[in-house]
């Protein structure tokens, strides 16, 4: 295991008096799709929320223990902003920002600095393609984000998450709002993406992270109960029982 | 199958019951403002005329018209809305996107809850007090629109606050997640999402400011002040000004044998300028939300 992507060392978070993650540790490897399941509740999301650090804003958040990217850690990092444009975020409900299809792409870059018209012009479109919108809204770029369909949204939002280039893409249970075909394209795309970056999964969608995963994780409120190799989590014998159980959902 | 039973009758006749009531309730709104206007207009048919905008009083204020009134209030109306305008919105815009939850900013809530209850009798007394004594700028045009700011602040961060706050945070969490800072969010989204709201509630304050006599009698406005007529910028900035709601109060209380259709003819010039500000303020919220984006 050397040079990992994403180090999460001893990790506890609290909100107010209530502890939601109970120190967690894993590691991350460049260019794998790392999986995460587990029911809600157990801190997926503000596992995410940590790694980039939009726990920020939530005041009453407090956070112990390191979360490494490339070998830096996050919470001493100066530059913020540049952190989270090195991490794409996609959210669950697919939200189109008040702008045109065009503007909710080119934010973040124009945010970053980028005003050429030429080159902007090519980073949405790239993106646009990435995302699997591209042939549906190529011809009205002008027309307002949030007058797309939500599944269309939701891939909006997944280009505008690769348009500032990250190394590192969460999804975010991306799936919830979209059909069962679009889904199915956008995890061809994200085979494709993992060439380019890592990409940390989130998902309710067991089956999901066993399609797409190397490795998956299974969260169980705050606490780490299994970590492993796809074939191992989703075998017949998992580590735990537990697992097995969620996989297969029987639960009882 | 669908018979109707008492049960569904009853339903029903609730149902109209309700209605007609709190439509008949809604419709009664109209007649309060039907009898004020028109008795206003008809009691003050005499006098009115365009004349009546653009001449000085004349014969001791029994007669004439009211420009140097109506001029008066458009400089304090303009003047305290430039100066609480600017700062009610940026004070807004720190507490709602910035400011985190601690006493400061607990403080600066209740104050502003309470400075907006405040009389403004009494905002005439502080005005009194710190601008024509304290920062000697004597009875003068500043002294009353600075009491007039301090008046209407409390209510535009208030307004402006709502208006920041119906901006789903979903669109704020979304620019963060891509590393946009908190500016860079407020400029591209969250303002230009509010901004109707932001611009009715200070617009609405224009109607207050020229509305209100407390706070300028003792400030900066007098019974009497000859202008220059035809100068468009005829009052310096300290000296004293007439203004509208004085000149209608001084009308009714202090000058005896006005001819009668002067005041109410003084109303309805004030009651028309603050109908003209807010019919500009509910045409331009209209454009505005013509082109809102969700």
């Amino acid at each position: 295991m050397s040079d990992p992507h994403i180090v999460v060392q001893d990790l506890r978070l609290s909100y107010g008096p209530k502890e939601v993650i109970h120190g967690i540790s894993f590691q991350i490897q460049r260019h794998e799709i790392f999986g995460i399941i587990g029911p809600a509740q157990s801190g997926k999301t503000s596992l995410l929320r940590c790694i980039n650090r939009t726990i920020d804003f939530s005041p009453e958040a407090s956070v112990a223990g390191a979360v490494m990217v490339n070998g830096q850690d996050v919470w001493s990092l100066k530059d913020v902003h540049g952190l989270r444009r090195r991490i794409g975020m996609v959210a669950p409900l697919p939200v189109g920002l008040p702008l045109s299809i065009y503007d909710n792409v080119a934010f973040a870059p124009r945010c970053a600095g980028l005003t050429q018209r030429s080159e902007l012009d090519g980073l949405v479109e790239r993106c646009l393609r990435q995302a699997a919108l591209w042939d549906e809204v190529k011809d009205r770029l002008d027309s307002l984000g949030t007058k797309l369909s939500g599944g269309q949204q939701q891939r909006l939002t997944i280009a505008r998450a690769l348009s500032h280039q990250p190394e590192i893409l969460c999804l975010d249970e991306f799936s919830i709002a979209i059909d069962p075909v679009t889904t199915m394209r956008i995890e061809d795309v994200l085979k494709e993406l993992r060439r380019q970056m890592t990409i940390i999964l989130v998902t309710n969608l067991t089956q999901q992270a066993r399609r797409l995963a190397s490795r998956t994780l299974f969260l169980w409120s705050g606490r780490i109960i299994e970590l492993d190799r796809n074939d191992v989590i989703f075998s017949d014998h998992p580590a735990n029982r537990k697992t097995y159980e969620y996989v297969n959902g029987i639960f009882g | 199958m669908f018979a109707e039973t008492p049960l569904v009758r009853r339903k029903l006749r609730q149902q109209a019951v309700a209605k007609w009531a709190f439509c008949a309730m809604a419709a009664s709104m109209i007649i309060p403002l039907v009898l004020i206007v028109g008795y206003l207009v008809v009691r003050a048919w005499p006098s009115l005329s365009l004349g009546f905008l653009v001449d000085m009083p004349t014969n001791h204020m029994r007669d004439g018209g009211v420009w140097p009134a109506l001029i008066g209030t458009i400089y304090l109306v303009v003047l305290s809305l430039a100066v609480s305008a600017p700062i009610g919105i940026l004070a807004a815009v720190y507490l709602n996107e910035y400011a985190r939850d601690n006493w400061l900013n607990r403080l600066v809530n209740v104050a502003v809850i309470n400075l907006a209850g405040v009389p403004s009798i009494v905002h005439a007394l502080f005005g009194l007090g710190a601008f024509v004594y304290a920062a000697r700028f004597g009875l003068s045009i500043i002294s009353a629109s600075l009491t007039l700011a301090i008046m209407t602040l409390p209510v535009i961060i208030a307004s402006t606050r709502e208006a920041l706050a119906s901006v789903p945070r979903s669109f704020r969490e979304a620019c963060w997640n891509v590393g946009a800072s908190r500016w860079q969010t407020i400029r591209a989204v969250v303002l230009p999402n509010s901004i109707s709201g932001i611009l009715t509630g200070v617009i609405l304050q224009v109607s207050r400011a020229a509305g209100e006599t407390a706070p300028i009698m003792f400030t900066g406005a007098v019974f009497f002040k000859a202008i220059q007529k035809g100068n468009p910028f005829p009052y310096g900035l300290h000296e004293a000004c007439m203004a509208l709601s004085m000149h209608l109060y001084t009308l009714a209380t202090q000058v005896p044998d006005v001819k009668e259709s002067v005041p109410f003819a003084t109303a309805v010039v004030l009651l028309g300028a603050v109908l003209v500000v807010n019919a500009a303020a509910i045409a331009l919220r209209v454009y505005l939300r013509s082109r809102k984006k969700w």
